[in-house]
């Protein structure tokens, strides 16, 4: 079905390529990873959660190795990766996207803060333990202050818990901002809404969680370490509540347009019947929403216990990292697909090599997962002393009866 | 820790961050975009209006379809194959919808419309699009480096010595006319031909316009045929809904053009 009566699919002769592609749709993916984590950590450091005091450390040091790489789509995409640097000498201040650089580095520098205030107990006692090279660089990490007295340790305590506090606000900053870049542009009907950034803030949580979730449950597994079902039940119901907020408002934008029927239901409703078809209606709002809704919803209520809540856990949190991955994909393509000529739409094609194809996507995306795995080999990150011990049988069978 | 070390620490922070701080502003004042901005608000300052202020004019109805603009344009601006700065659009209503195509941008003129459209069409037209050198634009707007800015005589330019290509604009442009140049990286777009016009000459494209579709003058100019048209009010713009204070006035535009 073609919009506005148009007989021939027609787009304007510039919109034959979609300028913001992969590295575009990968990049907010990212930074949503970022806030996600960090609003976990800050869970435990602000609101005093203490199911998710073990996993506090663990989702900071993946926000941060996230952040590392939230840049790189970016530095892709520019047609001049040389001039990036422009952005900060020569901000354009009408311009959303000028404060990009500014939020996210000091952002990026707000999480380093944190994070060493974190570990900088641990720096210092292996710089006392450690000798020779390693001594040094150990040393070098606690930045010359070898003392840690009991007033360090309550002053760090309650800097840490102001970074994490302040550090909400920002990262909803950061990453609000990247629905603001789309919501603002009145030239997109399909972009163009002040529920962009809500929306993009509330699956940054989500996905972020999720993939949090898969993470804990991948290093538990490989280091053969018992799983802490208290707290994933608790990290599930967190799920579930942000989801719930991020897929009402998803489902509220389409309904809102849709019940307006107005000049952008011209372009989307021939959108959504036509190329998003698969990618939105089926993948993103009926498959990998309305499952793991439901699956989170039984794990809420219902409160399995050992190997089922771990499976369900984890196929609930895969299919929403995948569903925000999707999003990302169908506002930033999807968008793009409508002609402003209003009669018709454009194509994607995928590239599998080229500078902004699938290949470098996925080793970007990739990248934080190795810098996590280095950084896990020097410092501790997950606390192994989880509250509860691997399925005994005995607890699972006790609970099935009881529910 | 010494007090005297920690002095000397404190003094030598607060040197580096002021000079750090100076360096930066050294390097935006310097900057040309930043010099010319300030120039601009010098003029305005003192009160002198730009001597002036130029617009484009499309009269539909003298729009033959040719292509000679889209080529001429490429050749004087040295546009990528497949890219365009302008383009035409044919327009075929029929009782079903409307037909729309411009292949190749009109380039090479229009092949004959088939006996069954051509039998059921109740009117048909040629629209020549580019860019509107909007006085709203939202591509100056968007651009975080303010590589795209606005000359004081009405010309939307892109610095491409400063645009980094993110594509920004491409995105906020309403009518398609941006693009990223697939040589240069930089994003592109008409330029009313502002190298010619700074020589006393006319953008290519109404140079070589058979039917005198385009046209492109001064409104300060009384006498010309762009203040005519808009004193005579009887022009539209595209998507006025866009609110971007378009530049180029179109004549007999039939209100199923987009």
């Amino acid at each position: 079905m073609l919009p506005n009566e148009s007989l021939l699919n027609y787009y304007f002769p510039n919109e034959a390529e979609v300028h913001w592609s992969l590295m575009i749709v990968i990049y907010p993916y990212i930074t949503g990873l970022v806030a996600g984590a960090f609003v976990v950590s800050s869970l435990y450091h602000v609101f005093k959660i203490k199911a998710f005091e073990n996993i506090a450390r663990f989702a900071l040091v993946s926000a941060f190795c996230f952040g590392l790489f939230a840049a790189v789509p970016l530095l892709l995409h520019l047609g001049q990766p040389l001039r990036a640097f422009n952005i900060f000498f020569t901000p354009h201040t009408t311009s959303a996207m000028s404060v990009f650089g500014f939020v996210y580095s000091s952002y990026m520098i707000l999480l380093m803060v944190e994070l060493w205030l974190v570990y900088r107990e641990y720096f210092i006692q292996k710089a006392k333990e450690t000798q020779g090279v390693a001594g040094l660089v150990w040393k070098a990490l606690t930045l010359g202050v070898t003392d840690y007295t009991p007033e360090a340790a309550r002053f760090d305590h309650k800097l840490t818990t102001f970074l994490a506090a302040i550090g909400i606000p920002w990262a909803c900053f950061l990453h609000g901002y990247v629905g603001f870049i789309f919501g603002s542009v009145k030239a997109n009907a399909w972009w163009a809404t002040p529920l962009q950034p809500i929306i993009f803030l509330m699956s940054a949580i989500v996905s972020g969680i999720a993939m949090l979730m898969l993470m804990y449950s991948f290093i538990r597994w490989r280091t053969r370490q018992p799983y802490d079902f208290r707290m994933i039940h608790n990290l599930m119901v967190f799920l579930w509540g942000f989801f719930i907020i991020d897929f009402f408002l998803e489902g509220l934008e389409i309904v809102y347009v849709a019940y307006e029927h107005g000049h952008h239901w011209s372009v989307i409703g021939p959108l959504l019947s036509g190329p998003l078809y698969g990618t939105f209606l089926v993948g993103q709002l009926l498959i990998l929403s309305v499952i793991p809704f439901l699956i989170l919803g039984y794990i809420t209520i219902f409160d399995p216990w050992g190997k089922r809540l771990l499976y369900l856990a984890n196929l609930a949190s895969f299919m929403l990292v995948l569903q925000v991955l999707f999003m990302r994909f169908n506002v930033v393509v999807g968008g793009q697909l409508i002609s402003k000529s209003d009669r018709g739409f454009s194509e994607f094609h995928f590239e599998f090599l080229a500078r902004e194809g699938v290949l470098p996507a996925i080793i970007i995306l990739s990248a934080p997962f190795a810098v996590f795995y280095l950084i896990s080999r020097v410092i501790p990150i997950l606390s192994d002393e989880p509250q509860t011990e691997w399925p005994t049988g005995i607890e699972d069978q006790v609970r099935e009866k009881t529910t | 820790m010494s007090t005297l070390t920690s002095k000397a620490r404190r003094a030598f922070l607060q040197k580096l961050l002021a000079g750090s701080a100076a360096a930066g502003l050294y390097m935006v004042y310097r900057h040309p975009v930043v010099a010319a901005l300030s120039d601009t608000k010098d003029a305005n300052a003192t009160g002198q209006a730009a001597e002036r202020d130029f617009a484009f004019v499309v009269d539909v109805s003298r729009c033959i379809g040719c292509g000679q603009c889209v080529k001429a344009c490429s050749v004087e601006n040295d546009v990528p194959d497949g890219q365009y700065r302008t383009w035409i659009e044919r327009y075929v209503v029929t009782p079903d919808g409307v037909r729309v195509d411009s292949p190749e941008g009109g380039m090479n003129g229009f092949e004959k419309l088939d006996d069954e459209t051509a039998a059921q069409a109740l009117n048909s037209f040629f629209v020549p699009k580019l860019c509107n050198h909007c006085a709203e634009a939202p591509c100056i707007q968007v651009c975080p480096v303010g590589a795209t800015y606005r000359s004081a005589e009405g010309f939307v330019l892109v610095d491409s010595e400063h645009c980094i290509g993110c594509s920004y604009c491409v995105q906020a442009c309403p009518y398609g006319v941006r693009f990223i140049n697939s040589e240069q990286r930089i994003a592109d777009k008409c330029t009313w031909c502002y190298h010619r016009v700074s020589k006393g000459k006319l953008p290519a494209c109404v140079t070589v316009c058979p039917t005198q579709a385009r046209m492109f003058g001064d409104l300060n100019d009384p006498n010309s045929e762009v203040a005519k048209v808009r004193q005579a009010d009887q022009w539209d713009v595209l998507k006025p809904e866009h609110h971007t204070e378009s530049m180029c006035f179109y004549l007999s535009l039939p209100r199923v053009v987009v």
